[in-house]
């Protein structure tokens, strides 16, 4: 676990010395709230898709710092010293995808504060414990899948464009969780609480689907045939 | 085999992408000893080393390493072997201090370790603390060169671990190497330079992946 918190840590120490989360990828996050906004015109409705576009607003994001977790990988052939290192390849994920909710996380804060702010969303009481369970589940799931194929996509030519077309399909039901569960989080009248759980409990198998998965096959991904 | 042989390779066939890129290679490496390997471009060199260090499969043949069978298991030998290869395999928004100690971290090295081992490829602390991408290719190097001291390795692979340093670091790296063989690890690198090969005591020649010759020197030890 040390080296799985170890390899977290790295991740995250490339991000501070950077701010490449803080530079490029919230404001382009918010970017893309403000836009949705200014293209739905309508408060009833941009209160009715608040939830949905906090959601879009982290999965465009999400290709963007996964990227950027894998670019690093491979700039100068560190994975090789990973690999070289006998460092068990599921710590390898496990650190990795940690290191990517810890960012993720930090976002979904702000563009759910941005919801607030810009949309005039608003969450009390019981629903506060909704949202929060949802954030962690949602975006551990995010961390996961993004973790994954960001390791399939890392030795392809034209990873760039090849990381969203693989993994968006792959994320749509997480989405779907997410956005109706955060939907009944805000208080939305076409859902109810009972049912926002309901979705938080897809969210968790969703994860631990996509973890198993992630630390299974994370060996072979990485492991180079030349 | 010996129990005192470090690299055993037999008839070794490795194809990348379905070209032989070693075709039929057998030598052995005793413990201790210090081998350059030598040859033109895409003569195999690389793939051997990445070969010794599990990193590709083997196609056909017999290949153990640090008495683990490569055919078998080859991610079991990477605890026994430290690699540096063409690329430095360093993070270059990290200091060059926080990619020695990572490495530290991961095969479990102490602080004193990373500081000897950065001490010992002269990488003051001015260098430990600036992003790697902001170094010169020649303090990269010594960087993953110190990387690669910490780790203490069984068998030393290193490819071309003398391009871009100065003759000062070339002579720190050639004594680095020569107190790993006196304490018993094996070193094998990559060379072009002619004059690297005449100070070491035994060169191999690949050519078209095998081999096409294997000298011992009369000097009998690194410069």
């Amino acid at each position: 676990m040390n080296v799985a918190l170890s390899i977290a840590r790295k991740d995250l120490q490339i991000e501070w010395r950077t701010r490449m989360l803080l530079a490029r990828v919230v404001p382009f996050a918010l970017l893309v709230m403000v836009l949705f906004a200014v293209a739905l015109d309508s408060e009833p409705l941009v209160l009715r898709a608040a939830a949905g576009l906090v959601w879009l607003a982290m999965l465009f994001s999400t290709m963007l710092v996964v990227q950027r977790a894998f670019d690093i990988e491979t700039a100068d052939a560190a994975i090789d010293t990973l690999l070289a290192c006998a460092v068990h390849p599921a710590r390898v994920f496990f650190g990795k995808a940690l290191a990517l909710f810890v960012q993720l996380f930090a976002l979904v804060v702000v563009l759910v504060t941005a919801a607030i702010v810009l949309y005039g969303v608003t969450v009390s009481g019981s629903r506060v414990v909704l949202l929060v369970t949802v954030v962690i589940s949602a975006t551990s799931g995010l961390a996961l899948v993004g973790t994954l194929y960001g390791a399939v996509v890392a030795n392809m030519n034209g990873r760039d464009s090849l990381l969203p077309l693989l993994a968006l399909p792959v994320l749509a039901p997480l989405l779907i969780g997410a956005s109706r569960a955060t939907e009944a989080a805000f208080g939305s009248q076409t859902i109810d609480m009972a049912n926002g759980w309901a979705w938080v409990g897809l969210l968790g198998v969703y994860g631990i689907v996509f973890g198993a998965a992630g630390s299974a096959a994370f060996s072979p991904l990485t492991e180079s045939d030349s | 085999m010996a129990s005192d042989t470090t690299i055993h390779l037999s008839n070794v066939v490795v194809a990348l992408g379905g070209f032989p890129a070693l075709a039929g290679v057998t030598f052995g490496v005793g413990r201790g000893e210090l081998v350059a390997l030598r040859g033109a471009n895409g003569t195999g060199k690389s793939t051997l080393l990445r070969l010794c260090a599990g990193l590709v499969p083997l196609t056909r043949g017999a290949a153990v390493v640090a008495g683990v069978d490569l055919l078998v298991n080859r991610v079991a030998v990477r605890p026994h072997v430290g690699l540096l290869g063409h690329r430095n395999g360093l993070y270059g928004d990290l200091t060059a201090k926080q990619n020695v100690q990572f490495v530290a971290d991961l095969v479990g090295a102490t602080a004193s370790d990373v500081s000897s081992a950065l001490e010992r490829l002269g990488i003051d602390q001015r260098v430990a603390s600036t992003s790697a991408s902001l170094l010169s290719a020649g303090q990269r190097r010594r960087t993953a060169l110190a990387a690669l001291v910490v780790r203490r390795a069984q068998l030393w692979l290193l490819d071309e671990p003398h391009a871009g340093l100065d003759a000062a670091a070339r002579r720190e790296l050639d004594v680095i190497l020569r107190d790993a063989t006196a304490s018993g690890a094996t070193v094998l690198y990559t060379t072009h330079e002619i004059d690297q090969v005449a100070g070491t005591p035994r060169t191999i020649t690949l050519d078209g992946g095998c081999v096409a010759s294997d000298v011992a020197s009369t000097i009998g030890s690194a410069r």
